[in-house]
């Protein structure tokens, strides 16, 4: 029997010590800004709490999917396409027939193009329209099928999915609420998940995200509201003039009538100015309105570039100013305006600063809907942490106790390597910022009973072993040689388990995931490494023919 | 200390009053499921749910009536209390059912309308004091800085920070989330009757408090069933791979079948019939479970799922280890027949199973009652599943492989000559296991 400690046993105590160092600075040396040792009992909460988070289902707060119609933005493109076509047939000069979208909104049929024209016309669809691709029209000799193939498609797609990402992001930071959270819940692929920690009542958040944004200026093509579209249509005797649309309009959008019906204008489909240009924007009292808010805005160098000479040469007609398709205010431009202007509108001082904000985070992609919604009370989450740890210091209390009383001293072994395996777990949640939920409170209890089997592996085997009359460093040594691949199989499998739930899980579900992942990985160097030390620590100093304590 | 010294069980021949006792299971579960079917949570029914406390006892009766009357007729409300938590004693769900179309139903609306009739039906009325008890700390700490009742002037700094969050933490953790008086505040540290007054003057105290809100649209429902049957589809199909491959070859079943032309299909089972076996008996663990919750009514989301997964590797883990033992005693004990290794491989394995079961038991046990009213149906899962699944190691997938054994006329005593351990011939026979 080695006299003493070997010096291979030093050397592994002494790695098992700086694990445990390495741990705690995790878990109580690192705040938001680096690393940062605790000088006083706030500064160490701080930076426990800084790194590990708390999930909504504990922190309260509201938890919003958002469901991106990636379908309109494929119909818009087309729509897009569409126009594009119409207004360079006729800035050029050729000839055309009908322009239709197909049912299906990624085909266009255009017909009877001019034969002499048919070079130039392919040439708009090449410079202009590169993604699509161009087929003949089938039964007719002069007509064309535009094709949007599936590879533009689904890069539309994806890109539309992250201009919304982005767009989203910005508007909830510009809320300035307490560490929202905006990503893709990856189980589908048109979905985003905002997360709101401690945000009671969402409807201001829900609200700002869904709303489109998109500014246009446009010039009034009649100065003057219609009752319907059919009004507006019959003023023009059924068709209307080259390049101009019906739209929608608030009812006093030019300040001088108090009707309350929606009221139709005919504008300028191509619009001089768009969201894309603008640089700011932001509220201010209005002037002519007091009490009201206006929201003021200014252009970027190129807008204004466009936009100052625009109004110099319409000065005497009406600028419409569209929001999402609806005209929002018409007033006739007096003289040249470069690079500022005002919207009004009837804005309270919060709806002026929530219009603004979405005007500066840029339009929406997409139209969106919400489909799944959650609001957690602060109320409930606290009771969940209540129960949560309540349950967790019961399951070790109990464990341990048993462990003591059935294993002995080999117990005391078992406990050690328990209470580390929680360190381990907890120190690796603080080290990757994972969040905490209740679900994730039951991963650790179930690491405790479950991590505690290899224990019990190892101990049985060396039970075994001792009753078939070996001695004691050699039962040890057989313990662990023989019980190692089974706990390696049986880890593997709840592991395996537990990939699957992170895979397809929700927020909840993945924080119990990852828990018990963690656990059951750093129980796999505690039960083995770590007891195998604490054995062969005891047995080097065990006098020769004492028996093992198990 | 030891529970069992040197058992000696004869578990293989028990076999078919375990098979009985799991047919009577399945069939009593089966039967559950028919009349009654499964409970399903609001990640799967989709539908709208928002949960209530009160403060004294809810007028149930009117507030149906209410609810009624503002166009929600088909609305259903059930008194959640949960017995291990005294101040849930008036906590009720309001439950509105799923919207045809695609969105999800608006929750603000419905909430607000849920608000309305309450403050009707408690005969309150609603005033244009905001509510202590929604209240949210940033905002109370701005309230308190700006009137200042502790007249600390510019040396205020942190304290109505502090003070806000011990209000507040005070209201939820020690109050439920209701104050009915701001009396009862009194005992906050760094409440003066100063800070009360101030309270009082900007704050009113409504009589019930949201404590949860949800909605979830059908085409997210639908989406999340259709995701958690394949998750459990293919870790099932994970684990059968694996043990598979764990547990591979025919050499291992004894067969005594030179000269015999076996169907095709009972050589591919020869190989994997270890694996087969256990995934046969998580399957049966994940039925019972399922029959469990039918009958209790216990709501199955998606937290449940996650237990139903996780008690998958579970009863995984546990079949391996009698599987394990059987494969060493394959290799040691040379003249037992085929279900007497079994039985001694139980037996050797019985203590530490029922021991890790047992410690897994009662940990889950613990969570169950002590683990609060979110988690209960995920521990109950846990708790009927980590018996079922231990039972279903020896009483399922031992007596399968037995079973298939003698299908397939193996489990007879070894050839004549007795192998020597270590020599090449031994290396032949048994399929290259890791060296212990």
């Amino acid at each position: 029997m080695a006299a003493g400690v070997s010096n291979q046993l030093k050397y592994k105590f002494g790695f098992i010590v700086i694990v445990i160092l390495c741990c705690l600075m995790g878990i109580m040396c690192i705040s938001a800004s680096g690393f940062n040792f605790p000088t006083s009992p706030t500064q160490l909460k701080n930076n426990v709490a800084d790194r590990i988070h708390l999930g909504l289902d504990l922190a309260g707060g509201s938890y919003l999917v958002v469901q991106v119609q990636l379908d309109d933005a494929i119909r818009q493109n087309t729509d897009q396409a569409v126009d594009l076509i119409k207004d360079q047939a006729r800035s050029q000069n050729i000839s055309i027939g009908e322009v239709s979208e197909q049912p299906d909104n990624t085909q266009i049929a255009v017909h009877n193009v001019d034969p002499n024209a048919a070079g130039k016309f392919h040439d708009i669809i090449t410079n202009q329209l590169p993604d699509w691709t161009v087929s003949p029209l089938a039964g007719e000799p002069n007509g064309y099928l535009l094709t949007y193939p599936p590879t533009a498609i689904a890069a539309l797609r994806s890109k539309t999915m992250e201009d919304a990402l982005e767009t989203i992001t910005r508007r909830i930071d510009a809320l300035g609420l307490t560490e929202p959270t905006v990503q893709f819940t990856g189980r589908a692929p048109d979905e985003i998940i905002v997360e709101l920690p401690g945000e009671g009542d969402p409807a201001r958040a829900k609200s700002v995200i869904s709303e489109g944004g998109q500014l246009e200026l446009t010039l009034l093509s009649d100065p003057q509201p219609y009752a319907s579209e059919a009004e507006a249509l019959a003023a023009h005797n059924g068709v209307l003039p080259a390049g101009t649309e019906i739209l929608p309009g608030l009812p006093n959008a030019g300040g001088q009538s108090t009707s309350t019906s929606t009221a139709y204008f005919v504008v300028d489909r191509a619009a001089i100015v768009t969201g894309k240009d603008l640089e700011d924007a932001s509220p201010a009292p209005s002037t002519t309105y007091p009490g009201q808010y206006d929201v003021n805005f200014v252009l970027s160098n190129a807008g204004a570039g466009r936009f100052g000479p625009f109004t110099e040469e319409n000065v005497g007609k009406y600028l419409a100013i569209v929001l999402d398709g609806k005209v929002q205010e018409y007033a006739v431009i007096k003289s040249r305006i470069d690079n500022n202007g005002m919207i009004e509108g009837n804005f309270s001082q919060q709806d002026a600063q929530d219009l603004s904000l979405v005007l500066k985070s840029g339009a929406l992609p997409a139209p969106i809907k919400y489909i799944a919604e959650d609001t957690i009370g602060a109320s409930l989450g606290a009771d969940s942490i209540r129960d949560g740890v309540r349950a967790s210091i019961g399951s070790i209390i109990v464990v341990m106790i048993f462990l003591v009383i059935y294993y002995r001293l080999s117990g005391v072994n078992a406990v050690v390597a328990l209470i580390l395996n929680l360190v381990i777990l907890v120190a690796a949640m603080a080290y990757f910022g994972a969040v905490l939920t209740l679900p994730g409170i039951a991963g650790v209890i179930l690491t405790i009973g479950m991590g505690v089997d290899s224990n019990v592996l190892v101990f049985e085997r060396i039970r075994e072993e001792l009753r078939g009359g070996k001695a004691p460093a050699a039962a040890v040594d057989v313990g662990f040689e023989k019980a190692f691949l089974t706990i390696i199989d049986t880890h593997v499998t709840t592991v395996v388990s537990a990939v699957f739930l992170f895979l397809f899980g929700t927020g909840p579900v993945k924080g119990f995931a990852i828990t018990l992942t963690i656990g059951l990985i750093a129980n796999l160097f505690t039960s083995i490494y770590v007891s195998r030390a604490i054995f062969d620590l005891h047995l080097s100093h065990m006098k020769r023919d004492e028996p093992l304590s198990v | 200390m030891e529970f069992f010294h040197a058992p000696n069980f004869d578990w293989m021949g028990k076999a078919k009053y375990f098979i009985t006792l799991s047919l009577v299971l399945l069939a009593v579960g089966f039967a559950s499921e028919l009349k009654q079917g499964l409970t399903y949570g609001i990640d799967f029914r989709g539908g709208t749910e928002i949960t209530i406390r009160f403060a004294k006892a809810p007028p149930i009766n009117e507030l149906r009536g209410a609810l009624g009357q503002a166009g929600m007729a088909s609305s259903t409300i059930t008194a959640i209390s949960d017995p291990a938590d005294p101040r849930s004693k008036n906590d009720i769900m309001i439950a509105i059912g799923e919207k045809k179309n695609a969105e999800a139903g608006n929750l603000d609306t419905d909430r607000q309308t849920v608000i309305t009739a309450l403050y009707r039906v408690l005969g309150e009325t609603p005033s244009d004091k905001p509510d202590f008890n929604t209240v949210t700390s940033t905002d109370l700490a701005a309230y308190l800085t700006q009137k200042d009742p502790l007249i600390l002037g510019a040396s205020a700094g942190n304290r109505y920070n502090q003070l806000a969050s011990a209000l507040i933490s005070a209201r939820d953790s020690d109050h439920g989330g209701i104050v009915t008086d701001f009396s009862e505040l009194d005992n906050v540290p760094g409440v003066t009757p100063a800070v009360i007054s101030a309270l009082s003057s900007q704050y009113s105290l409504t009589g019930f408090v949201i404590r949860d809100a949800q909605t979830v649209g059908p085409t997210v429902g639908s989406q999340l069933r259709t995701q958690a049957i394949d998750a459990t589809l293919y870790a099932l199909a994970g684990m059968l791979v694996y043990v598979a491959i764990r547990f591979s070859g025919g050499g291992l079943l004894r067969l005594n079948v030179a000269g015999k032309h076996p169907f095709f299909l009972w050589k591919w089972i020869d190989y994997g019939i270890f694996g087969l076996a256990a995934v046969i008996a998580v399957f049966h663990d994940v039925l019972i479970t399922l029959g469990f919750f039918s009958l209790t009514h216990y709501e199955i989301s998606l937290t449940v799922i996650a237990a139903l997964l996780t008690l998958v590797g579970y009863s995984m883990n546990d079949t391996i280890v009698i599987f394990d033992r059987v494969r060493e005693n394959l290799r040691l004990m040379r003249r037992e027949s085929f279900p007497e290794i079994v039985n001694k491989s139980i037996n050797q394995t019985l203590s530490r199973t029922i021991l890790t079961s047992g410690l897994t038991f009662l940990t889950v046990a613990v969570l169950y009652f002590l683990g609060g009213p979110v988690l209960r149906a995920f521990s109950f899962a846990m708790v009927v599943g980590v018996v079922v699944g231990t039972y279903s190691s020896f009483g399922i997938a031992a007596p399968i492989v037995v079973a298939w054994n003698k299908f397939r006329g193996g489990g007879g005593e070894v050839a004549a000559a007795p192998i020597r351990a270590g020599s090449a011939a031994e290396k032949q026979r048994v399929p290259a296991v890791a060296r212990r």
